[in-house]
C-alpha cells in the first residue's frame, strides 16, 4: 500500500464537510442528520485504522511520516506548509479519538433522540473530531493551534449547548475564557520559536533543541509557555476552575470531550514537544509540580463531591495530573503518560457513559445522596461502570494498573542531582492512587450499592426508606423514579468501552506500547526507583486496598445521609472546588474589576475631560467672540475704516 | 442729456493745459475754485439731509460738478461718461428705488447704535486728517500733462489702450454688465407662493365671510349732505362708516356723523326724523380713531403700486373686520 | 494754483462718502456714500493721468465706472429685495449674520 498516506488529509476533511452539511442543511437534515454524522466518525476510524496498519507494517525507524497538503500561506520570509505527520504518537491519537468518539456518537444517538437540536449537537460533535484530528496530525505549531482553537470553539460550543438555561452559557463562557489565557501560551511559544528557530514545523524545532541551538533560557521559556497552554486545555493547576462547570454539557459531551480527548491535549503538547522539554530541566520540574498539585487537587475535591459528573470531573483532572506528572518526569515518563491517557481515556468515557446512563434512569438527578442501590435497576450500567471503577483504582489485571504503577514507578526513578525529587514525587503519586481509589469507590458505592434514597412512588406500601424530611424543599414532594435499563444504542457502546478498560491495558502492555512510541519519546534507558519495583507495587496496592476499604465502610455499610453533613473544614472547602473561583474572583478578575473601572476613569476624567475642555473653551470663547458679530453693516464699515485710519498713520508715522 | 452735449461740443475749445512750471493756467484755478466749494458743499448734503431725494439730488450735483472737473484735466471722454452714466443712468436708478422703497423712519438721523455716531466722526475725521496728510507729504515730480497722449484727441487715446491692451478686461467687463442685469432680475423677482386668486375665488371667498354682498353704498346716501366725508345711512337710519373711503377714516378725516334719525312723535302729532343723542355717535367716532389701521404703515409704503388694485377685496376684508 | 489740490477734494470727497455710510441708516443714502467714494477715487485717477501724462488712469476710471454701474444694479436689487420681505429700508434691520 504504499499511497496510503494520501488518505490522511481525509480525517480531517471527512469529519468536517459532515459538520458542515449539518450546519448549512439545518432543519432539513434533522431526520438523518445523526446517522450522517455517526457515519462520518466510523468512517474516520476507518481512515485512521488503515494508517494504523500502515504504520505498524514498516520497519521502527521509518514510523514517522509527513504528508505535505500543500503551501498554506507565505508571508515575507516565513512560508508555512500544511501538512500532516503521521508517527505513533498521532496514530495513537487519531485511533482513540476516532473510536472513542464513535462510539459516544453512537451513544448520543439514544440519548439526544428526545432533544429538538439533536442535528445541530452532531455537527458540533463532528466539528469536534475534525478538530482533534488536526491538532493531533498537525506536523507544526500553527496547524496544531488551528486545532487547538477548533476544539475549544467545539468545547465551547457543547458546554453552552442548552444554552437557553443562563449558568450553562456561562459555564462553556468561562470554558471558553480560561481556554484563551492558556492560549497565549501557546501564541506566545510560537513567537519564540519564530524568532528563536525560524520556523514552526515539529522537524525544524526538534532539530533545533537536540543540536543544542538553542539556549537553555529560551527552551525553559517556551516550555513554559507550552505548560501554560496545557494548563489552559488540560484543566491543570491555576487554570483548573473550568473543567466542573463544563459538566453542564450534555453527558456525552463529558465523556467524549472533557474526559476521553479534548482535555488531554496539554498532555499531547508536552510530549509532543519533547525536545523542548529535555533540554529545559527547570520547564520540566515545573510540569512535574503542576501535575502532582493537580493530582492532589482533583483527588481532594472529588472525595467531596456529591455531584456524579463533578466528581468525575475532579477524578479526570486528577488523573490528566498524572499524566503530566508522567510527562514531566522525561523520557522514562512520556510512554507511560501516553499509555495512560489511552487507558483513561477508556475507562473514564466509559464511566462517563454510565453516568450518563444513570442520569436517563433517574431523570437528569446527579445528586449522589439520591441515589443508592440502582445495581439491581441497572445491572449492565452497574458492570460496565464498575470495570471502569476496578480499571481506575489499579486493580490488577484492569487497565489502570499497568499504566498508573508505570508513572508511579516512573516517579521514584531518581534524578541526577536532585534525590529529594523522586520521594516527594513518587510519595505523592502513591498517596493520589489511595484517595483516588477512596473517592472512585465512594461514588461507585454511594450510587449502585447501599439502600436506595429515591422514591418509586410505592414506599409508602413497602415502608422502605422513605424521603427524609428536609430533603426536599417544603411543601414539593420528592421526585419519583422509575429506573430503568438504558435502550440498546447507549448499552452496547458502554460495554465495548467497558471491555477495553477491562483488557486493554494488559494488551497494550504485553504487545509493547511505551516501545511503540519510542520514534516520538526517544527510548528511555530502563533505571532503577529508589525502592524496588515490587515493593513500589505491593505498596501501590495496599494503599489502593486501604482506600477502597474505607469508602466501603462508609458509604456502603453505613448509611448516607441525603442531607449532606457539615463536614470537616477540608471537606467544605473541598465541596466549593478548594476556594478556586474566589481564589480567581480574589486574584483576577476583582483587581482586573478595578483596573478596567480605574481606567475608565482616567480615560472620562483626562482623555474626555481634555477634549471636552478643549471643546468647551471653544465654545466659550466662540461665545465671547460672538459679541463682536453685531450684524450690523455700519458697525463692520466703522471697524474697517477705523483699521484703515490706523493703517494709513503708521505708514505716516514710518515714513516720515 | 444736454449737459452731455455741452462737454462734448466745449470739449476742443477749453483744452486745458499746464504752464511751463507744472501749475495750472488761471482758467482752470478759477473754475476749480468755483466748483470745488460746490461739490464739498453737496457732498456735505448727502451727508445731512434729512430726506433721501435731497441726498441724491445733492449727490448728482457732485457728480455734475465732477464731470466739469474732468474735461477740465483734459479727460473729455471720462466727464461724459461721467454724466452720461452716473448722472444720467445710475443716479435715475437710484431716484426710481428712492420711490419704490418709499421714506421711512430709517431716514431719521437719530443714531440707534451705541457709539457708532462717536465712532464715525473720529473714522471720517481721521482718514480725512491721513489722506490729507498723504497727499500733502508727498513729494510731486513736474507734472507732464496730456499734450502728447491726448494728441489724437482723448476719445482716441483712451479707445487705443481701452480696446488694445485692455480689450480682454473690456469683455470681460461686458460680461459682467449682463450678469449684473441677470442678477437683478432675479434678485427682484417675486416668487408667486400662493396660488393666483381669480374672481371665482375672490367672489367664493367673500361669500364665506359673510359681509356685505352687494357693493357698499356711496358716502353721503341719504345724508343730509352728500360729501365725501359723510356716511351713507343705512336702511335703519344708522350711518354706515363703511361708506367713507379708509384713507378718510384712518386720517381722522370723516365728518361728524350725523347721528341716528329716529321717528319722534311731536306734540302736535306728526311723526318726524330727528336725530338721536349725539353723546353715542362721538363715542363711536373716538373708538374708530383709537384703533389704528394695522395696514397704515403698508398703505403709505405701497402707495402707487397697490393701492388701487383691488378694492373689493379691501372692501371684503372690512366686512370681516369687528 | 497746485494741481494737488485735486486730491485734497479727492479725498474730502471720499472722506465724506466713508462718512455717509457710516452714519447715514437709509440703506440707499449709505449706498450713494459708496458711489461718492467710488468718484472721488475716479477723481484721483483722472488727476494722476494728467500728473504722469498717462492715460491708463482714465482706462482705470473708465473701468471703474462700469463696474460701478453694474454693483449700483446688483446692489438696488437686493436693497429692493430685502425692502419686500423686510418693509424696510434701514440698514440695521438687516441683521442675521448676529452671532
Amino acid at each position: 500500500m504504499p499511497d496510503v498516506e494520501a488518505l490522511a488529509p481525509a480525517l480531517v476533511a471527512v469529519p468536517l464537510a459532515a459538520a458542515a452539511l449539518l450546519l448549512v442543511l439545518g432543519r432539513a437534515a434533522d431526520r438523518w442528520g445523526h446517522w450522517l454524522a455517526v457515519l462520518a466518525s466510523w468512517a474516520a476510524f476507518v481512515v485512521g485504522a488503515v494508517l494504523a496498519l500502515d504504520l505498524l507494517g514498516r520497519p521502527a525507524e521509518e514510523r514517522v511520516v509527513d504528508v505535505t497538503v500543500g503551501r498554506w500561506f507565505d508571508a515575507g520570509s516565513l512560508a508555512v506548509d500544511a501538512g500532516i505527520r503521521l508517527d505513533p504518537l498521532s496514530i495513537t491519537f487519531v485511533l482513540l479519538v476516532t473510536f472513542v468518539g464513535s462510539l459516544i456518537h453512537v451513544y448520543s444517538v439514544a440519548y439526544m433522540a428526545h432533544d429538538r437540536d439533536r442535528r445541530r449537537f452532531f455537527a458540533y460533535l463532528n466539528l469536534f473530531v475534525a478538530a482533534m484530528l488536526l491538532l493531533v496530525l498537525a506536523d507544526s505549531y500553527l496547524l496544531l493551534f488551528v486545532g487547538w482553537e477548533g476544539v475549544g470553539l467545539a468545547s465551547y460550543l457543547l458546554i453552552g449547548f442548552w444554552n437557553h438555561r443562563t449558568p450553562y452559557a456561562v459555564a462553556g463562557k468561562k470554558a471558553f475564557v480560561a481556554n484563551r489565557v492558556g492560549d497565549i501560551g501557546l501564541l506566545v511559544a510560537m513567537g519564540l520559536l519564530l524568532a528563536h528557530v525560524g520556523a514552526l514545523d515539529f522537524a525544524s524545532v526538534d532539530a533545533a533543541a537536540r543540536s543544542g541551538a538553542l539556549s537553555e533560557g529560551t527552551l525553559t521559556a517556551v516550555g513554559l509557555m507550552l505548560l501554560l497552554a496545557a494548563c489552559g486545555k488540560s484543566a491543570q493547576f491555576p487554570l483548573q476552575s473550568w473543567l466542573g462547570d463544563a459538566m453542564a454539557g450534555p453527558t456525552p459531551v463529558s465523556a467524549l470531550i472533557h474526559a476521553a480527548t479534548m482535555v488531554t491535549a496539554g498532555v499531547y503538547l508536552v510530549v509532543r514537544s519533547a525536545s523542548v522539554f529535555d533540554g529545559a530541566p527547570t520547564a520540566q520540574l515545573v510540569v512535574v509540580v503542576v501535575g502532582a498539585i493537580t493530582l492532589v487537587f482533583g483527588a481532594v475535591v472529588g472525595c467531596a463531591k456529591d455531584d456524579l459528573k463533578k466528581a468525575l470531573a475532579a477524578s479526570t483532572m486528577s488523573q490528566i495530573g498524572y499524566m503530566m506528572l508522567a510527562a514531566g518526569l522525561g523520557p522514562v515518563g512520556y510512554a507511560y503518560a501516553i499509555f495512560h491517557l489511552v487507558t483513561h481515556g477508556f475507562f473514564k468515557a466509559g464511566m462517563f457513559l454510565g453516568a450518563g446512563s444513570v442520569m436517563h434512569a433517574m431523570d437528569d438527578e446527579v445528586d449522589m445522596r439520591r441515589f443508592g442501590g440502582l445495581a439491581r435497576l441497572l445491572p449492565v450500567t452497574a458492570v460496565t461502570f464498575g470495570l471502569g471503577w476496578l480499571a481506575i483504582l489499579g486493580v490488577p489485571p484492569f487497565a489502570g494498573f499497568f499504566s498508573k504503577d508505570g508513572i508511579i514507578e516512573a516517579a521514584f526513578v531518581p534524578v541526577e542531582g536532585a534525590p529529594w525529587r523522586a520521594w516527594v514525587f513518587g510519595l505523592v503519586a502513591l498517596l493520589g492512587a489511595g484517595v483516588t481509589a477512596f473517592y472512585m469507590s465512594r461514588l461507585f458505592f454511594m450510587t449502585f450499592a447501599g439502600r436506595r434514597r429515591w422514591s418509586d412512588g410505592h414506599d409508602e406500601g413497602r415502608g422502605t426508606a422513605p424521603a427524609p424530611a428536609g430533603a426536599h424543599p417544603v411543601g414539593t414532594p420528592a421526585p419519583v423514579h422509575h429506573p430503568h435499563e438504558a435502550p440498546l444504542l447507549m448499552v452496547v457502546p458502554m460495554v465495548v468501552l467497558a471491555i477495553g478498560s477491562a483488557v486493554l491495558g494488559l494488551v497494550l502492555a504485553t504487545r509493547g506500547f511505551t516501545t511503540w512510541l519510542e520514534p516520538v519519546t526517544g527510548h528511555a534507558e530502563h533505571e532503577e526507583p529508589v525502592l524496588p519495583v515490587p515493593v513500589i507495587i505491593a505498596a501501590t496496592l495496599v494503599v489502593v486496598a486501604a482506600g477502597l476499604a474505607l469508602a466501603a465502610l462508609r458509604y456502603a455499610r453505613d448509611e448516607v445521609p441525603v442531607v449532606p453533613p457539615v463536614g470537616t473544614a477540608l471537606t467544605r472547602a473541598a465541596r466549593v472546588d478548594l476556594y478556586q473561583d474566589a481564589v480567581n474572583d480574589a486574584a483576577l478578575v476583582e483587581p482586573g474589576t478595578h483596573l478596567t473601572r480605574t481606567l475608565v476613569f482616567a480615560d472620562r476624567a483626562a482623555v474626555d475631560g481634555a477634549a471636552v475642555g478643549v471643546g468647551a473653551l471653544t465654545v466659550r470663547a466662540g461665545t465671547a467672540a460672538r459679541r463682536a458679530q453685531t450684524g450690523l453693516v455700519r458697525s463692520y464699515a466703522a471697524t474697517t475704516l477705523l483699521g484703515v485710519v490706523v493703517l494709513g498713520g503708521v505708514v505716516l508715522a514710518l515714513g516720515s | 442729456m444736454s449737459a452731455a452735449l455741452d462737454a462734448a461740443v466745449l470739449a476742443p475749445a477749453v483744452v486745458m493745459s499746464l504752464t511751463e512750471s507744472g501749475r495750472t493756467t488761471t482758467g482752470e484755478a478759477v473754475l476749480f475754485w468755483v466748483i470745488a466749494p460746490i461739490t464739498v458743499v453737496a457732498a456735505f448734503g448727502l451727508l445731512f439731509a434729512r430726506k433721501a431725494v435731497h441726498a441724491a439730488l445733492s449727490v448728482v450735483l457732485v457728480m455734475i460738478s465732477l464731470a466739469f472737473l474732468y474735461v477740465a484735466q483734459d479727460a473729455v471722454f471720462l466727464g461724459v461718461v461721467q454724466v452720461v452714466v452716473y448722472t444720467g443712468a445710475v443716479m435715475m436708478l437710484f431716484l426710481f428705488v428712492l420711490m419704490l422703497v418709499g421714506v421711512d423712519a430709517s431716514d431719521s438721523l437719530v443714531e440707534t447704535i451705541r457709539g457708532q455716531r462717536w465712532i464715525g466722526w473720529l473714522a471720517g475725521i481721521g482718514l480725512g486728517v491721513v489722506l490729507v496728510s498723504v497727499v500733502g507729504r508727498a513729494t510731486w515730480a513736474t507734472p507732464v500733462g496730456l499734450a502728447e497722449a491726448n494728441a489724437d484727441s482723448n476719445p482716441v487715446g483712451v479707445a487705443r489702450l481701452v480696446f488694445g491692451q485692455h480689450v480682454f478686461a473690456f469683455e470681460v467687463v461686458g460680461a459682467l454688465l449682463v450678469t449684473a442685469a441677470l442678477g437683478a432680475l432675479v434678485l427682484t423677482h417675486a416668487e408667486r407662493l400662493t396660488p393666483r386668486r381669480g374672481q371665482r375665488e375672490r367672489a367664493v371667498a367673500r361669500v364665506r365671510a359673510g359681509g356685505p354682498l352687494t357693493p357698499l353704498p356711496a358716502p353721503g346716501v341719504y345724508a343730509r349732505s352728500n360729501a365725501m366725508d359723510v356716511p351713507a345711512l343705512g336702511p335703519d337710519g344708522r350711518p354706515l362708516e363703511q361708506s367713507v373711503s379708509r384713507v378718510l377714516r384712518v386720517r381722522g378725516q370723516a365728518a361728524d356723523s350725523p347721528g341716528t334719525l329716529v321717528p319722534t312723535t311731536r306734540p302736535d302729532g306728526t311723526v318726524t326724523l330727528a336725530p338721536a343723542g349725539s353723546a353715542g355717535d362721538a363715542g363711536r367716532r373716538r373708538e374708530v380713531e383709537a384703533r389704528p389701521d394695522p395696514t397704515v404703515g403698508r398703505d403709505a409704503a405701497e402707495a402707487g403700486s397697490d393701492a388701487a388694485s383691488d378694492a373689493a377685496s379691501d372692501a371684503a376684508a372690512e366686512g370681516v373686520r369687528p | 494754483m497746485n494741481p494737488t489740490n485735486y486730491l485734497v477734494l479727492a479725498s474730502v470727497l471720499f472722506t465724506l462718502g466713508a462718512m455717509t455710510v457710516l452714519l447715514r441708516r437709509n440703506a440707499v443714502i449709505a449706498f450713494m456714500g459708496v458711489e461718492l467714494m467710488l468718484n472721488a477715487s475716479n477723481l484721483a485717477l483722472v488727476h494722476l493721468s494728467r500728473h504722469h501724462g498717462d492715460l491708463q488712469g482714465q482706462v482705470l476710471a473708465f473701468f471703474v465706472m462700469v463696474v460701478a454701474a453694474a454693483e449700483v444694479v446688483v446692489g438696488l436689487a437686493i436693497i429692493v429685495a430685502i425692502f419686500k420681505t423686510r418693509r424696510s429700508a434701514s440698514v440695521d434691520d438687516a441683521d442675521l449674520l448676529k452671532g
